[in-house]
């Protein structure tokens, strides 16, 4: 009886060497790393120059109590004093309709598009959906406008703002919720199916549940879009240095339109107005944001 | 109550697509029936038929009778909805809902349909993982997020979830080939005791699995790509894994296609 013994590896494989990275490579690594860098860097210095130079001189204002519980009502233009109340009241109107009736709108539509993908209507919408997302803001102005004023009748007043900003916001909504929607994995909706649950509470209470921080932050980017609109303001709604809480009646002040009249005030107390006006406009998007993650940390996936 | 289910010239297909062919077989109540054979064979696509799963795919489409203790659940006016709850299914991958705790996850099926008393509830969470064999390693924590568990756990947990609304029917669609050799064990021990209460009806592609646990096996087979899946024998387990009559049967059995 034999021993086997191993018998040599035959010697037909080409022997690797364990060698150092190539030159070239270390410096084509070098090269891109830095390239990236720098574009990262170049990208950034706008946002950070904005933000100082916005911050720096709208930071006095901002920060009195004044500016935000006062209008500019009976303020001429070389005095200081007053505030912005009456452009963000009227901002927050305007803005707050536009996304009481994008909300519904945008999310439902977001999961007709995703949830009822077998229906015929979809494929056409989803191509509307383009389109709307692809209009210019002065366009949607113009379009209410017409509508509303020209062949309805209607006077300039902050709701036709408010519906011409709503054209602007659904097309992000309905686009945001959609991509949420399409993450859920789809074993998800089987296994509430498989577990006799019907598809619309599946939808209500599995899909949606799921995706919830996803479509908060979809709506959160629809109002920080038209948050800062300024050409449906110039168009459907005058000016105004005073307060008016009604949306349907006289013009309405808001904070685009405040800070378009104050750039036109040569004098320094104009200057430093429309500064402030866009930190204020800044901050306030900011808020929503914060308060948005906020509720989307404590809903939705448990970690 | 398990029931016994007998499927009669059931042809399913994808929009015009006919994916699985002429199925007839009859499936005991209290037993472990196993669905074998090579990918796109059509099993799981049959083994979908049985809860309309088929139905909520694009195009899906059913033909024929599939009769459960006697009804027909393919018969027009049957709400699909009525049949799942009847006929639960545990899935490929473990899939609990990641925005639910392991309690909740449990009694989803119930919960979702609106069942609201909590003593009810608390009772048949425990019922559920109790046959699972769960509770003993979660019930400290039945208030954790059930994406938390271990993969093998999450298998039990969706079986639990599936057992849950009481079914009389449960459906496993290759439940082991995402977890590991132990967590396998454990769900092939609980599908052991499964069949007392429930028809039970597996797909695999482990053909040791398939003798191990079930009592009687299907093979499905299909004749080329592009062609329908069809049912080419199906008998006890021990005579198919020993002495199949199809040679196709045989040579799928050993290995040498598929």
């Amino acid at each position: 009886m034999s021993i086997k013994t191993a018998t040599p590896r035959p010697p037909t494989r080409v022997q690797h060497t364990l060698k150092p990275i190539s030159r070239r490579r270390l410096i084509v690594d070098q090269i891109a790393r830095w390239l990236i860098l720098a574009a990262c860097v170049l990208a950034l210095i706008p946002l950070a120059w904005v933000l100082f130079t916005v911050v720096t001189r709208g930071i006095d204002l901002v920060l009195s109590v004044e500016w935000w519980t006062q209008s500019q009502r009976n303020i001429g233009p070389r005095d200081y004093g007053g505030g912005a109340a009456a452009a963000i009241q009227g901002s927050l109107i305007q803005v707050g309709i536009a996304a009481l009736i994008s909300i519904p709108i945008g999310v439902l539509g977001g999961i007709y598009l995703v949830e009822y993908k077998e229906k015929k209507l979809v494929k056409p919408l989803s191509f509307m959906v383009d389109i709307l997302t692809g209009i210019p803001s002065i366009v949607s102005g113009l379009f209410i406008y017409a509508l509303l004023i020209t062949t309805l009748g209607a006077n300039r007043m902050g709701f036709a703002v408010s519906l011409a900003l709503t054209l602007l916001m659904i097309p992000v909504v309905v686009r945001g919720t959609e991509e949420m929607l399409r993450i859920v994995p789809n074993e998800l909706r089987e296994a509430s199916y498989a577990l006799g649950v019907p598809r619309y509470l599946t939808i209500l209470k599995v899909v949606i549940p799921t995706s919830i921080s996803g479509i908060i932050t979809a709506i959160m980017l629809g109002i920080a879009r038209i948050m800062g609109e300024t050409a449906p303001l110039l168009i459907l709604v005058g000016y105004t240095s005073s307060f008016n809480a009604n949306p349907f009646s006289g013009e309405q002040a808001a904070l685009p339109l405040m800070i378009n009249v104050e750039r036109g005030n040569p004098l320094p107390p104009g200057q430093d107005r429309a500064w402030a006006a866009a930190l204020t406009l800044i901050l306030i998007v900011m808020a929503l944001n914060l308060g948005a993650r906020l509720i989307s940390r404590y809903s939705g996936t448990k970690k | 109550m398990a029931k016994n289910i007998e499927a009669i010239d059931v042809n399913v297909y994808y929009s015009s697509f006919l994916a699985v062919e002429d199925i007839n077989m009859e499936i005991e109540p209290n037993a472990v029936t196993a669905f074998i054979g090579p990918s796109g064979c059509g099993k799981t696509t049959f083994l979908r038929t049985m809860n309309r799963m088929i139905e909520t795919i694009p195009g899906g489409r059913v033909e024929g009778q599939l009769m459960m203790n006697g009804e027909n659940t393919l018969a027009a006016g049957v709400d699909p909805v009525a049949v799942r709850r009847d006929v639960g299914m545990v899935f490929q991958r473990p899939n609990p809902f990641p925005t639910m705790s392991i309690f909740d996850n449990v009694v989803a099926g119930l919960k979702l349909n609106g069942e609201r008393n909590k003593s009810t509830l608390a009772e048949v969470a425990e019922r559920a993982l109790r046959s699972a064999n769960l509770w003993e390693e979660v019930k400290d924590r039945l208030d954790r997020p059930g994406a938390g568990l271990s993969g093998g756990q999450q298998q039990r947990l969706c079986i639990a979830r599936a057992i849950a609304v009481s079914p009389d029917v449960i459906l496993m669609d290759e439940p082991c080939s995402a977890l590991d050799p132990i967590s396998t064990l454990a769900i092939e021990d609980l599908i052991t005791e499964l069949k007392t209460e429930y028809t039970v009806v597996i797909v695999t592609h482990n053909m040791q699995q398939a003798s191990r646990v079930s009592d009687t096996t299907a093979f499905f087979n299909i004749a080329g790509v592009g062609q329908p899946g069809q049912l080419i024998e199906m008998g006890p387990t021990q005579k198919i894994f020993s002495n199949p009559d199809e040679p196709a049967t045989e040579d799928y059995i050993s290995g040498r296609f598929g």
